[in-house]
């Protein structure tokens, strides 16, 4: 197995594998020409595959852009992520660094704590969510659904992080306390920037974490708060339009755009 | 320790104290934002005040009831009391969805009997209200009313796993047209099961392949694996439903090089199989990453040395190298099945009302039913489920392993 022979079972381990890459990623890529359709269907029409210019417009995407609450939505779903995610990043950061302390009492336990939301169906952890905020009084609040992300999100942040300072030096802070600096001083002028492409990903992920998101928003969001993913929910269900795939194709592009920067962080860390 | 030359005086201890301080916010907000909202859904499946609230008289002058004959006149009196009061301070409704859902049919029943004891000021009581309706003088409808009454109850799980109370206490199946729970917990595992290992049977020759390529094509693979799984969920799920729907991509293919007629297009969304394809799709990267960070540690040597010594290449595998993968076997179907039982957006969308799961019961009793005291319930039991693989995967595979890429 370890040379590279042409025999039947490889050409079968070959195919089967290509074929597998094309599931994963046909799917995706299928809907981006849909999006340029002129006629308001799902598939591709005759004059779509002869390449005639007539049946490709641009019809979907001056519509979502034309459309007040495709673009409420998305300021919505903006700010409830950069929200979400500060705060998220601020904790798991935080709490990571005092994880990978080898005097960390409790390890586990709290780690298995700390990542359980990451685990339980978003199902539950969302109809608790709405019976909690609402008891507070806080149903259909930008707060509620920002703290809500967040708890979804810090996990994540706290995963990419603790990976990003198994790899980090601690004789690193020995070195800068023996020259003098304090924690604080050795924090931001040494460790922080080392491990700043593990936080960075972190951020991403519970970034990419909230914009995805809809059940929570489905439980708690009033019409005021309504997300990207909570329209385009609306949109699948109830008035199923292409537009919506002009919606997906800009949400593609932005997930291979936030892939890449992940994907060049991490590479960065190791490097 | 780097404070140890400056503080001699037990430095484990500060470290110590550092480092509970640095988790401490985490902890206490997971606490309050997730743990607390979790008590909050569990509370609710045990606990409901509003029925005890509203008729408190009436349920305990029931103390004192047969259970089998017609309440005594101070029951009526009490309870016509109580359905006034509470028909005035608009929470009578609260309570007949609460009776109607133990027994059907009180709902309206309540409501008009609380419209015509608006005009009626003095007793006989049990004769005008069996006069309104003839559900008072069956005690079946005060059976309901003392079961609905209990604080603290049982009922939802009972509910939850398709038993009932009977009037003399004992548990008993639900009648067969109720019974629809189970099943779906049921078809829910099943489901979950088939997924996990279609995603298995996808995933392992992939990960196989990208742990054994070069740096540089590694990373590419990596990267088409990564695409789906950074993809927004309602559009991979958009994709699917374009795909398969009868007038969709794939059928008007299948029409094309004439494998269906135009009439015979194939139903491969909006039931099963559009959430067994789609959910399929969606939890596929998280069995191959686990594959293939275990997969990256397996010494390609090995592989030759078993060949060296005379293996063939099936023999090398299921000796040599499948032993060795199945740590990230393990991982990866435990994570695909956890996520699997607890999904509920792609069914939603894709699944027709065949193709539905456990979560979307949930959401149903939620959003539509409102019976929250059962999608608490509900949500309870599968919490259980999930609670007990969590814990398994925490010892098996530790849960900041969970790879992401």
């Amino acid at each position: 197995m370890g040379t590279a022979r042409l025999g039947p079972g490889r050409i079968v381990y070959w195919v089967f594998c290509a074929l597998v890459f094309v599931f994963l990623v046909a799917p995706i890529i299928v809907i981006v020409p849909l999006s340029f359709n002129a006629e308001p269907y799902f598939t591709f029409s005759e004059a779509m595959l002869r390449l005639d210019p007539e049946a490709w417009s641009f019809r979907w995407y001056r519509e979502i852009i034309q459309n007040e609450v495709w673009r409420n939505s998305l300021v919505n779903s903006i700010v409830i992520g950069i929200s979400a995610t500060l705060l998220a990043t601020v904790l798991g950061t935080t709490a990571a660094l005092g994880l990978a302390s080898p005097n960390m009492p409790a390890r586990r336990a709290i780690m298995g704590v700390i990542i359980s939301p990451m685990v339980t169906p978003v199902i539950i952890a969302a109809a608790g969510m709405f019976f909690f905020y609402s008891g507070l009084g806080l149903g259909q609040t930008y707060l509620s659904i920002i703290l809500a992300h967040a708890t979804l999100g810090v996990p994540f942040v706290v995963v990419t992080v603790t990976a990003t300072l198994a790899a980090y030096d601690p004789t690193l802070n020995n070195a800068a306390a023996s020259l003098g600096a304090g924690p604080w001083t050795t924090f931001r002028r040494i460790q922080f920037p080392l491990i700043a492409p593990g936080v960075m990903s972190g951020s991403l992920f519970a970034f990419a974490i909230s914009f995805d998101e809809v059940i929570v928003v489905l439980f708690m969001a009033g019409t005021e708060q309504r997300t990207i993913p909570r329209q385009m929910w609306s949109g699948i269900r109830e008035q199923i339009s292409p537009a919506i795939l002009a919606v997906a194709t800009f949400l593609i592009v932005f997930a291979v755009l936030l892939l890449f920067t992940v994907n060049w962080l991490r590479r960065r860390g190791e490097a | 320790m780097a404070g140890s030359l400056r503080f001699p005086v037990d430095p484990h201890r500060r470290t110590q104290l550092r480092a509970l301080a640095l988790v401490a916010p985490l902890v206490i907000y997971i606490g309050v934002t997730f743990i607390a909202p979790l008590g909050t859904m569990l509370t609710r499946s045990v606990y409901d005040p509003v029925v005890a609230d509203v008729l408190p008289e009436t349920l305990e002058l029931l103390e004192h009831w047969d259970g089998r004959t017609l309440p005594s006149e101070a029951v009526f009196a009490a309870a016509a009391a109580e359905i006034k009061r509470a028909a005035a301070a608009r929470s009578l409704g609260q309570v007949a969805g609460r009776v109607n859902r133990v027994q059907g049919g009180l709902r309206s029943a309540v409501t008009r009997t609380a419209r015509e004891l608006r005009d009626i000021e003095v007793g006989p009581w049990r004769e005008s209200m069996t006069a309104i309706d003839s559900v008072w003088a069956d005690p079946a409808t005060w059976y309901a009313i003392q079961v609905t009454g209990e604080r603290f109850t049982a009922r939802h799980y009972a509910n939850a796993l398709d038993l009932q109370r009977l009037p003399d206490g004992s548990l008993a199946p639900q009648p067969v047209e109720r019974r629809i729970y189970l099943k779906l917990f049921w078809r829910t595992l099943l489901v979950s099961t088939v997924i996990t290992l279609l995603c298995l049977i996808l995933g392992y020759p992939i990960a196989h392949l990208i742990a054994r390529s070069p740096a540089g094509r590694a990373n590419w693979l990596l990267i088409l694996v990564l695409v789906p799984f950074w993809t927004s969920l309602l559009v991979r799920t958009t994709s699917w439903i374009v795909l398969l729907q009868t007038q969709g991509v794939l059928n008007d293919l299948l029409v094309a090089i004439g494998l269906v007629s135009d009439d015979g297009r194939v139903a491969m969304v909006y039931n099963m199989t559009g959430t067994i394809v789609a959910m399929t799709h969606v939890l596929l990267p998280f069995m191959v990453l686990p594959l293939y960070s275990v997969m990256r540690g397996i010494p390609p040597t090995y592989m030759d040395a078993a060949a060296s010594l005379g293996a063939t290449p099936v023999q090398a595998f299921l000796r040599v190298y499948w032993p060795q993968s199945l740590p990230g076997v393990g991982a990866g179907a435990l994570l695909v099945f956890i996520l699997a039982i607890g999904f509920y957006i792609t069914p939603a969308l894709v699944g027709g009302s065949d193709g539905q799961l456990i979560s979307n019961m949930i959401a149903y009793h939620m959003q539509t039913s409102l019976n929250w005291g059962l999608a608490a319930a509900l949500g309870g039991v599968l919490l259980v489920g999930v609670i007990v693989l969590y814990v398994v995967y925490e010892r098996l595979v530790g849960v900041e392993r969970m790879g992401l890429g």
